[in-house]
């Protein structure tokens, strides 16, 4: 059973969000690196990148398949994680937390309200 | 509808992620393909290739029929032997690649891929038409079941598997006694199965054919057997990247019917002194002459998102040429390829590029096979 951590917010496309004051984290959710399996490749955007809520802005490859990453808010990139893309097997190993992708400043708080909660997030996974 | 092979039931069970492969519905991986494939190249790894087709092709006139319509020498083959060959059209274009076996005298059981079924047996029978000897052909398919058993440990527990020694014409003692490329006739619980030694991923190991009923049991009995010595089941995902690792040719990437086996590499398999054969005007010319496209094999140079079908190859600034197969190589941890440029770039240490989602990436020319044991 995928874990779905209650801090979190979820969007369709299984991205997570973990909000703090102004700015959050993303991040793939357990359900997703379990479908993707292996992952042997991240691409991360690059710091001072605006982003659309809904935009595809990174990529992870696994072994069979490439994989776009849609930002579930609107924002500046201020910070990436470079040991997802020096390491890509944590995003397997700790996708909730170690295996986060970026760090996004939020330039319309609004959207976060409009992502799933983790229980309907659990329901669309089937859990 | 999707077709399923008869072990669908124990990929269910298994675990197995199915998808779509060439109209059935087959396993891509159990558990990671990365896992599946480590375990073929350290142990040991079964597959369901069920799907794959068999023709069996008989009388006085078959073994003319068959050097006429496939590029490789049939008449090598002693009783309990079986060769790797091509089946071309008059353009020399690959209508398929198989493995052709000759159990005993006058008759021949052809191993084919499951995409192209329908495709060869309209050839082989068009062609049957036109001949003139002696032949039966019978399009076997869905009489068989199959699965692969792979990995350096295969030799330690098959014989346990498939006990005793062959009952067909062509005599061993036991399994293991095969050589490579040599089938014999086995009895297991009452059926009796095919054993060839022969395989799609570089490792030592076991093909063997017998009716769904069969098979169903061998696989089960397989697994148990097998699992204190490291065997896993293993999925298509594992067999790409094991087959990429060795660069052996996938059917409709490596090769098509506007590809010719010179093209591809492969004319140890042409055998043009023979005599008359489909394809063999163009290959001939091919073979003195040269080739325009070359399939080459490369490795990435620097950590890169994994080369894959489609990418454009690059050199000196300028595309020449086309991925047909690639991957990241779970054995090597890097990216690995195969694709076709023009002769001229094919020498093993060219530098090259690959275009991975509109970035120019590092590689390099590799000889033949990418991944070797030391």
């Amino acid at each position: 059973m995928s874990n779905v951590p209650s801090d979190l917010k979820y969007a369709k496309s299984h991205e997570w969000l973990r909000v703090s004051g102004d700015t959050a984290t993303v991040g793939i959710t357990d359900h997703a690196q379990a479908e993707l399996t292996d992952i042997v490749f991240v691409e991360l955007p690059a710091v001072g990148r605006k982003v659309k809520a809904g935009e595809a802005c990174a990529v992870v490859e696994s072994v069979k398949t490439a994989s776009d990453i849609y930002s579930p808010v609107s924002g500046e990139i201020i910070a990436v994680n470079s040991a997802t893309v020096d390491s890509p097997a944590l995003v397997n190993t700790a996708p909730d937390t170690d295996g986060w992708f970026y760090k996004i400043k939020l330039s319309n708080a609004a959207e976060v309200a409009a992502l799933l909660s983790p229980e309907n997030y659990k329901k669309q996974i089937g859990g | 509808m999707l077709k399923r092979t008869s072990l669908y039931t124990a990929h269910q069970k298994l675990g197995g992620k199915l998808i779509e492969f060439g109209g059935w519905e087959m396993p891509v991986q159990y558990t990671s393909i990365t896992d599946e494939h480590l375990a073929v190249r350290n142990a040991a790894g079964i597959f369901d290739i069920s799907h794959m087709g068999e023709v069996t092709v008989s009388g006085a006139g078959a073994e003319a029929f068959l050097n006429f319509v496939l590029t490789n020498d049939i008449r090598k083959l002693a009783s309990g032997e079986g060769q790797y060959t091509l089946m071309c059209n008059e353009r020399g274009g690959v209508i398929d690649d198989l493995y052709a076996y000759r159990p005993s005298v006058g008759v021949y059981f052809l191993i084919i891929n499951a995409s192209r079924i329908e495709a060869d047996v309209a050839w082989l029978q068009a062609q049957a038409a036109k001949f003139s000897g002696e032949l039966k052909l019978t399009d076997a398919s869905h009489h068989y079941g199959a699965v692969a058993v792979q990995g350096p440990r295969v030799k330690e527990f098959i014989n346990l598997v498939i006990p005793g020694s062959s009952s067909s014409v062509f005599k061993v003692n036991a399994v293991t006694d095969l050589k490579k490329n040599q089938i014999a006739g086995f009895n297991f619980e009452n059926h009796s199965l095919f054993v060839s030694r022969t395989g799609y991923t570089g490792e030592d190991g076991f093909e063997i054919l017998g009716s769904e009923e069969s098979i169903q049991h061998l696989w089960d009995k397989m697994i148990s057997v097998g699992q204190p010595f490291g065997l896993k089941p293993a999925g298509l995902g594992a067999r790409d990247t094991l087959r990429t690792e060795v660069c052996y040719p996938l059917y409709g990437h490596e090769l098509d019917e506007n590809t010719t086996p010179i093209e591809a590499g492969l004319g140890f398999f042409v055998a043009l002194d023979k005599g008359e054969f489909n394809g063999r005007a163009v290959l001939a010319e091919q073979k003195a002459n040269g080739v325009t496209k070359k399939l080459v094999a490369f490795k990435m140079t620097d950590k890169s998102a994994p080369p894959r079908p489609h990418y454009a190859i690059w050199s000196n600034g300028v595309p020449v040429g086309e991925v047909v197969s690639g991957t990241q190589s779970p054995s090597l941890g890097i990216g690995i390829g195969i694709g076709y440029v023009p002769a001229e770039f094919a020498k093993a240490d060219t530098k090259i590029e690959i275009e991975i989602r509109g970035n120019r990436c590092a590689a390099v020319v590799v000889k033949k096979p990418i991944f070797q044991k030391a």
